[in-house]
């Protein structure tokens, strides 16, 4: 343990290149995914928190059920999908990514995360006092600055549903390892660099890596916290 | 004096349930009206076809000129001449200030400190203008509730048993805010209340409403001195059987 700790410290006061790497490319693909997952999601979640449509309680069964999903079995799904005798693989499309790339682990982590921002998107707004819909409306908001203001009032938990989103994401070793292939330099990111160092029996380099995995998630979540910091003091 | 809203046949049914049949109700520019009536009585049901929050189900609402019957989408901007403060204060997890300025900021005016500060004198909450809105007493978020609605300038404030769960003290504050509102700015209000006597304190003329139907309308003091229905009469005199 305290060995681990040793090594990380000095792999990150040292600045090793590929540490450097499998880090930054660990952020561009979680970050991206983040990134798609709540455009995706916080519409979605909204929609289904505060309409009411036909279709609705499916969709919210089917986004519930996708919380829960292994993301080992999105990654299978991802790989079959985009395999050369795959789907969308066969298509040979420019724009649809090909297997062992970074873009094609952005795929799988998307349709691990978006699940989880609508679905607890979903849940903060339903939290917001019914009666603020009305009474926004009263004050003249459109639809539009309606559910702006309900997102509003719910922050608090749609930036948790953002954090759980990222937190499924960057933590998540099955599905980018099946669909990225743990490349080195190109598509090695640092879940599934420990499950290699570890295999090795690099248990210092694993823990190195564990421990910059978790300072990571840590501080990423104080950045987001802190930029609505004014939600929790209030 | 002119009329602002005039409703002609209008019902509004939730199914097969009638919760409003108003046949003929004019409301007039400048005038203080009050609703009153027992709970069911379709009063909060009225005041919110008065917002163009609902559509009635039949009928025809025509405010300032404007007619709009059932199919005709309200334009935002007719809706944004008319507000409404409710019996409990919505307020947003904000500031005193910010939730004031609310409304201004949903039509895109900003830079309105000074409008906000006086508003806020006016209710008498100079003092509590950075203070998060969550942390009043009942009777101050009222207040800033209604700060946030009199800062619009509506043509018509209408208010939702504004006073209901409140202690006399600010009762009685609202009660002069609106009375002056209506008095320096000729805001026609919309008062639905349980409450007769405040009515009688308030309302230029004043509507009783039964079951949903629209059963006396009358200057307060006929209304309260000689009503033309027994039912009104035993409404007032609190022998009402319902």
């Amino acid at each position: 343990m305290i060995d681990g700790f040793r090594e990380a410290f000095s792999l990150i006061i040292g600045g090793d290149s590929q540490l450097v790497e499998i880090v930054l490319l660990s952020l561009r693909v979680s970050g991206i995914a983040l990134f798609i997952s709540t455009v995706i999601g916080i519409p979605l979640g909204a929609l289904l928190g505060l309409a009411r449509f036909r279709g609705r309680r499916l969709s919210v069964a089917l986004v519930y059920t996708g919380m829960a999903f292994p993301p080992v079995v999105i990654g299978l799904f991802v790989y079959l999908m985009l395999s050369r005798s795959g789907v969308l693989g066969s298509l040979n499309l420019p724009w649809i990514p090909r297997l062992f790339t970074p873009e094609a682990m952005i795929v799988a982590q998307v349709i691990i995360a978006f699940p989880l921002v609508a679905g607890f998107t979903m849940a903060a707004v339903q939290g917001v006092d019914p009666a603020l819909r009305l009474q926004v409306q009263a004050l003249g908001a459109s639809r539009w600055q309606t559910t702006w203001a309900i997102l509003d009032e719910a922050r608090v938990g749609v930036i948790a549903a953002v954090v759980a989103g990222f937190g499924g994401i960057i933590s998540e070793v099955g599905a980018v390892m099946l669909v990225g292939g743990n490349i080195a330099n190109q598509t090695r990111v640092l879940t599934t660099a420990i499950v290699l160092e570890t295999n090795k029996g690099n248990f210092g380099l694993a823990m190195a890596l564990g421990v910059i995995l978790l300072s990571m998630a840590f501080t990423t979540n104080f950045i987001i916290l802190r930029l609505q910091g004014r939600s929790f003091d209030e | 004096m002119s009329v602002l809203y005039s409703l002609r046949d209008v019902t509004v049914r939730y199914g097969s349930r009638s919760v409003l049949a108003v046949n003929e109700l004019d409301i007039h520019a400048g005038e203080v009206l009050a609703i009153v009536g027992p709970s069911g009585a379709g009063k909060s049901t009225l005041l919110r076809l008065l917002n163009f929050l609902q559509p009635p189900t039949t009928g025809a609402l025509t405010f300032e000129g404007m007619t709009f019957s059932p199919g005709r989408d309200v334009p935002l901007a007719v809706r944004r001449r008319v507000t409404t403060v409710f019996q409990r204060p919505v307020l947003l997890k904000r500031t005193v200030e910010s939730n004031v300025a609310y409304g201004l900021r949903l039509r895109g005016q900003r830079d309105s400190a000074a409008a906000i500060d006086a508003t806020l004198e006016d209710v008498g909450l100079g003092g509590l203008a950075k203070q998060p809105a969550r942390t009043l007493s009942g009777g101050e978020a009222q207040r800033v509730a209604l700060a946030r609605a009199m800062i619009l300038r509506p043509d018509a404030l209408l208010l939702d048993e504004p006073t209901a769960n409140l202690d006399p003290y600010n009762v009685g504050l609202i009660e002069q805010i609106v009375a002056r509102l209506n008095r320096e700015h000729g805001t026609t209000i919309v008062l639905v209340t349980h409450n007769v006597y405040q009515a009688r304190r308030l309302a230029q003329r004043v509507l009783f409403l039964l079951d949903g139907r629209e059963i006396e309308v009358a200057d307060t003091h006929t209304f309260f001195e000689a009503p033309k229905d027994p039912r009104t009469g035993a409404f007032v005199r609190g022998e009402m059987v319902y």
